[in-house]
This record gives structure tokens, sequence and C-alpha cells, in this order.
């Protein structure tokens, strides 16, 4: 097994820790984050604090850089686009986080703890992210 | 709007939050990769060439997330009150709107925040406000 295969899993399992440990695994605590016109419970704000507080001097280090540390190619997006399938994408996955307080990474992690309702979610979003590539593919053939 | 103090936790969400920046941060060094989870998860399924090997071992660790957790200490509680048809609706809207916007909380939230891309901010934006008016509307309005 290689290097990177393996700070790729190690890197899923901190992440999956830290959504554990901020409850952003918890549906419940989401959509009372998300309820801002009822008691509303302000914790997962602080979540993005965290973890942008983290990121922001390791993406300026990483900007300009052609490699990783362990020499792979070090892919950045490259779109800058504020467009149509941007926002009409972002409102429709928006829509579903509001209706069942999962986003991907939650839905994971609530999968591996064996919550089976977390298993129908996680289903359902491969499902729809199956059946997107399907239709783009056959809305413009490569 | 009132605030919920009694269910305020800042410094595990905080602490939690700098977990998930550390993740990034060691994929984004080590492998020179976002961590967006959407986008993972989305190229697993489409199995591009050459970028298998890791989407799999990162989402093989997030499965793996809550058994290395359970050696330490009990899991904190995830309560999901949504029913099975609002789940596989919601969980339908979320798969085809982070593919069609090229990201979720992870890719556009975290990693595109955090490289102050203004492409991301208007996606966190957008499915942030789209999230508050879902819950309003589901209950205030639907009164659910």
């Amino acid at each position: 097994m290689n290097k990177t295969t393996i700070t790729a899993f190690v890197a899923g399992l901190i992440f999956g820790l830290g959504l554990l440990l901020s409850q952003m695994a918890n549906p419940e605590k989401v959509l009372a984050f998300l309820d801002l016109a009822g008691n509303w419970d302000p914790s997962l704000a602080l979540v993005m604090v965290g973890a942008i507080a983290v990121g922001l001097p390791v993406f300026a280090w990483a900007k300009g850089r052609q490699q990783s540390l362990l020499g792979e190619a070090l892919e950045l997006p490259s779109s800058n686009a504020i467009d149509r399938p941007l926002v009409v994408g972002s409102l429709l996955f928006g829509a579903g986080w509001g209706l069942a307080g999962f986003c991907p990474g939650p839905a994971v992690v609530a999968t591996g703890a064996g919550e089976l309702k977390a298993v129908v979610f996680t289903v359902a979003m491969l499902a729809g992210m199956t059946a997107f590539r399907l239709f783009r593919r056959q809305a413009q053939p490569a | 709007m009132t605030i919920d103090w009694n269910a305020f936790t800042p410094w595990s969400a905080l602490a939690g939050g700098a977990l998930i920046g550390l993740a990034t941060a060691l994929l984004l060094v080590a492998n020179g990769r976002i961590a967006g989870i959407s986008g993972i998860l989305g190229g697993l399924l489409a199995r591009q060439p050459g970028e298998t090997g890791w989407r799999l071992a990162f989402t093989l660790g997030l499965l793996g997330g809550p058994t290395l957790w359970l050696l330490f200490r009990d899991l904190p509680p995830i309560r999901i009150e949504a029913g099975l048809p609002v789940l596989v609706a919601a969980g339908l809207l979320v798969g085809i709107g982070t593919r069609y916007g090229s990201g979720c909380t992870s890719g556009h939230g975290v990693c595109g925040l955090s490289r102050l891309s203004p492409r991301s901010l208007v996606a966190t934006l957008c499915f942030m406000g789209a999230g508050f008016v879902t819950v309003f509307v589901v209950r205030h309005l639907l009164g659910a």
C-alpha cells in the first residue's frame, strides 16, 4: 500500500472524528442550527470557524505549489465561474440538507455508526449523484 | 429568534471543526487533493482512472471514524427525526444538488472559504440560505 493511500485513510478518519465531536453528524443538532426562527442553537457556526482557522494558512501555503509533500500533483479547483449550475445546485443541496439534517460527510459517518436511517439517506444520495452523472453524460455526449 | 444557550456547545464545535480542518490540511499537503466529500463520493461512482484508491481510502476512513471513537468512549447522539420518504427525497436532492453545484459543506464551505474563493462563498450562501428557508417552511409554516 502506498503512502498516499494511508494519508487519505487517516485524513478520512480524522475528518470523521471531527464530524462526531462537533455534532455535525447529528441531524437533530444540524436542524437546530438551521432553525433561526425557533430556539436557535448557534454551535455549528463554530465548526466552520474552527475548520477555516486551520485551513486558511494551509491553503495559503498550497497556493502556487505544483506538488504535494508526497510528490502528487497539487490540484486546486480552477473554476471561478459563478453560474447557474453553482447556484441552482447549491440551492437544491441546501433544501435537502434542511429536510433531513444530513450533508454528505455526516451521512457517511452516521452510516459507519450503523444508523439505518443514515444508510437510507446515503443510498438515495449516491443514487442522486449517479442519476445526475448519467443525465449529464446524455445531455453532453463526450 | 431566541438562542438556546442550554444546547450551545462552543468548545466541542470549535475543536471538531479544527479536526475537520486538520484532516483537510493533511489531504491537501500529503495528497494534493481537496477534501470535498461530495466530490470524493461522486468521483468514486464515476471511477476515474488513478483517482479511485485515495478516494476509497478516505471514504473508508470516514466510515471507520465511529469505530475508532468507540474504542475510547460512547458515540455522541445521532438523532434522525425524518421519516423514510423524507430521507429518500433529501438524499436525492443532496446527491443531485452537490454534483450540479460541484460541492457541499466541505468542498465549498471548508475548503472553498479557506481558499477565499468567491465562487465557493456564493455556493455556501446558497446552500445555507436554502437550508434556513427549508427548516423555516417545514417547522414554522407547515408545522411539522
